[in-house]
This record gives structure tokens, sequence and C-alpha cells, in this order.
């Protein structure tokens, strides 16, 4: 029933490895060309397991995720698609799982999505119909049941692969745990984190989140991201709600200065030393960058923070290699257990 | 995802009666909706959705959250626990948690809530909750 492409569950695959997972996102284009979505795709395709596409990140208007991750699925990646509840119906949004898994896209990260109040059209309609925990549950019910919510049959139904952001860094930090436990009761198999700066407080949730047993339950990505400069940092400190800069960090940027090179460098510099300081938290299954429009820092981070991807590079990819060649002549059958095993447990 | 009220037993042969007699149930409904959902917009600053989940979450009406999330608080609080949308506002699920503590229905505030059944909207809550609600199809 799955088609025989090494791509399709790849991310999942590399989950149930056991390894520490890589994966990173890159920016949907403003453009109509499609080897924008290429070039970005090739900067990070060797670093990572799987790569993610936001929808419309800020509440502002860039190309459509599926599309962008089609393409990616085309150029041999498996994407993680970003599907916001902001824009769609509950109506739109089993359409689009269901076109998703029809272009070999299976990896949903499902959101509630960021208001449009901060983007570019804040006058726009709000739709929020459901939110991120019933979309996962939305997403789970066509897998498993084979069935749309009204209960119509699905024939063949999708084989999606759920997942859902976490967020530590925002009040209330006592229930924040709590409901990525809901999360996960309502469906999630992975979680992808907020950007971690403030690694005392993520130390702290996944602490809560280990007393709870998700991180038991479902694999853990922690967030990271490299600064750009100094004005990024003030910005995200002070306009992006939910994410926390320390003052700390905002100054080490401010003493870079604004030397393209320097600061830059100072960026990295800080990315690897979170990503040392991550390592020794427990519970941590791999980790998610997102190099916010800076897909080239994607390769350097990854050789400085000696990060590797569990499946091996996604072109080049040793570990396939190898299984890859005495199965030659047969359909390639997937190697994944059956959908239903819970992870790491 | 169904929806499911919780609804002490004694109301039960009411829930009968009405759902025997749609029209009634249906009159029933749009004589009470105002003088329910108005009491309740005083106390509560409610939504009228007409599913209401007030016990659950400490009465404090989620439906003033600009996302209208039923399973948030959503990754958007600012550090002073107001909401990204209107930050003059605290955000209406920091509200809910702290006030569920106090309710006995804690244990419903941690369950993950049914989306919103927009043909509800306006009706009596109360009522839906008894009768099941009229013209849903299913009674």
């Amino acid at each position: 029933m799955m088609p025989a492409d090494p791509t399709r569950g790849r991310f999942e695959r590399a989950l149930r490895s056991g390894r520490p997972v890589v994966t990173c996102e890159i920016g949907s284009p403003d453009g109509a060309d499609p080897a924008d979505v290429r070039k970005r795709a090739k900067l990070v395709r060797d670093y990572v397991d799987a790569v993610n596409v936001p929808d419309n990140t800020g509440g502002v208007v860039h190309a459509a995720p599926l599309a962008a991750c089609a393409i990616l699925v085309q150029e041999g990646i498996d994407p993680i698609l970003h599907m916001t509840c902001r824009d769609r119906n509950r109506m739109a949004l089993q359409s689009d799982l269901l076109g998703a898994a029809l272009l070999g896209i299976r990896n949903i990260l499902c959101l509630t999505g960021d208001h449009m109040i901060h983007g570019d059209q804040p006058e726009t309609k709000p739709v929020y119909d459901i939110d991120s925990v019933i979309l996962l549950e939305v997403a789970n019910h066509l897998t498993r049941e084979g069935k749309y919510v009204s209960g119509r049959e699905i024939d063949p139904p999708p084989d999606l692969f759920p997942g859902c952001a976490a967020e530590p860094f925002a009040p209330p930090y006592a229930y924040r745990p709590l409901r990525l436990k809901k999360k996960v009761e309502a469906g999630a198999r992975f979680v992808q984190t907020q950007i971690v700066f403030n690694v005392e407080r993520f130390a702290e949730y996944m602490g809560r989140v280990h007393d709870l047993g998700v991180d038991k339950q479902v694999p853990i990505l922690a967030g990271v991201a490299p600064i750009r400069s100094v004005k990024a940092a003030t910005f995200m400190r002070d306009e992006v709600p939910g994410m926390e800069v320390p003052d700390a960090l905002v100054r080490r940027m401010a003493q870079a200065g604004d030397d393209k090179k320097k600061r830059e460098a100072e960026g990295i510099a800080i990315c690897v030393e979170i990503f040392e300081d991550l390592r020794k938290i427990p519970g941590i299954a791999g980790f998610h960058i997102m190099p916010i429009n800076w897909e080239s820092a994607v390769a350097k981070i990854s050789r400085e923070a000696h990060l590797q991807p569990a499946l091996g590079s996604a072109k080049t990819s040793p570990d396939e290699g190898k299984a890859a060649v005495p199965q030659e002549p047969q359909p390639q059958a997937p190697s994944a257990p059956p959908a239903s095993v819970p992870l790491n447990s | 995802m169904e929806t499911k009220e919780h609804v002490p037993a004694m109301l039960e042969p009411i829930g009968q009666v009405l759902r025997r007699h749609p029209k009634v149930n249906l009159q029933l409904n749009r004589a009470l909706a105002p003088f329910e959902n108005s009491a309740k917009v005083l106390l509560f600053s409610c939504n009228m959705c007409g599913q209401c989940l007030l016990h659950e979450n400490g009465y404090t009406c989620l439906m003033n959250c600009p996302k209208q999330v039923r399973n948030g608080p959503c990754g958007g609080v600012r550090m002073n626990g107001h909401c990204e949308v209107k930050p003059e506002m605290e955000c209406i699920w920091l509200k809910a948690e702290r006030r569920s503590r106090r309710f006995p229905g804690r244990y419903l505030f941690l369950r993950i809530h049914a989306p919103l059944d927009w043909r509800r909207k306006g009706s009596s809550a109360i009522l839906n909750a008894v009768a099941g609600w009229p013209g849903n199809g299913k009674e």
C-alpha cells in the first residue's frame, strides 16, 4: 500500500533509530520560482533528517507550504508540513491533510497559528474554527479510522504522522507541560519546541515533562536558532510573544558589533553553546534548527556543533545506501513498524 | 470529537420530553436564551456560544480568547501574562487556569474540549445540555 519511495517515512524511521534526529526549517518563498525552494533545500538537505516549511509565519503571506513541501518530496527530502488553523476551517483542514497525503507528504506539524494582528494584513478575518489539539485529533482520526470527522469513508486512508509544537517560555509555566500532555493524548507523534535561548527555563520544563512521562511517549526535538544581529535579538525579545531571549545574549550580540562577519560568527557561537547545554538535558530526542531565512548557517552550525542526521545525510545516506543494495530488485518494504506502536517504549 | 454534556440524571426525564417535542424545545430555547445569555454576559463576559464550558474553566469564558482556542493557551502569551492580540487584556487561559484550581471541576479543565458547533451559537446552553439541542438531526 505504501509507495516504494525511500523519502516516505524517513523522518519517522529517523525518530525510531534511537539516534539524535536533526530537522530544520526553510522559509516558504515569496516568488513563483520553484528553483527558490530547491536552492534553499540544497543548502540544508545534507545536514538534516527532515525539513519543515512554515505556514504564513507571523501572519505574513508567503507561498503555500503544501506546494513547497511537494517540491521537497520531488527532491527526495522528507518534508514536515506546518498546518495552522488560522486561515482554514475544519473542512479545509481535512481536505488539505488528504491533499498533502496525495502529494506524498505525511509529516504534519499541527499548529493553532500566529495571529494576523502582527502580520502585514491585520484587517483579515481570523478563522480559528478548531485549535491545534483538535487538529491533531482530526489528523489521527483520518489516519486511524480511515474516515472524515463526519464519518464518511476515506479509501485508502492517508498515512499521516502528526506532530505538535511545545511552548516552554510563555506563562502559565506550570500548566505548559500539562498542555503538552493533552497534545500527546490527542495524537501528537513528535514534538518540536519553540526556540530555546533560556536553557535554564527549558531544563525546568523538561523536568516537568519527564515527571509526566511525556518524553517517553513521544520524541521531543528542542528548537534552536542562530541570532544574526543585535537587532534580530532585541526584536525577538521585545516583539515576539512566547520567545524569551535573555539580556545576556542581547549584550553579547551588541558587543560583537556591526561587522557582518563578526556578528554572524558570534550568533553561531551562541547557538553552538546552546547545543552543548541542551545535550546535558535528559529527554531530548534531537534538535530542530530554525535559521529564519538564513539557511546557509545550517551547514556551519551542523559542523561546529557536531550534529549528524540520524539516518545520515539526505542525499548520500550511508545507512540507507547499505540497506538499499541487497534490496534493489525487490520493491522496498517499509522499514517502519506499524503506526500504532508507540515510539521509544 | 463528540461533545459530552455533564447533566444531572434527575433532569433526564425533562430532556426526554423535550426531545419528543422538538417544536416546544425550540420555542423554549428561543424564549430562555436571552435571559440565560444576558445573565452570563453580565457575570462572566459570556460569548453565547451555546455550549457552555464555564463550569469546567473556573467560570471564565474562554471564547473571549481572540483565537477562540478551546484547548489553550496558545504560544502567544506575553511575559506579563497578557494576550498577544490584545495587549491590554490578561490571557483568558491564564485566568481560567488559576480560577479552575478553586473549583471542583479542575479535572474537566484538563480534558480535551470538543470544538464549537457553530449552529448552536446564541442558543441556550443549559437547555441544549438538558435536551440535546434542537435541529442537530440526531434525536
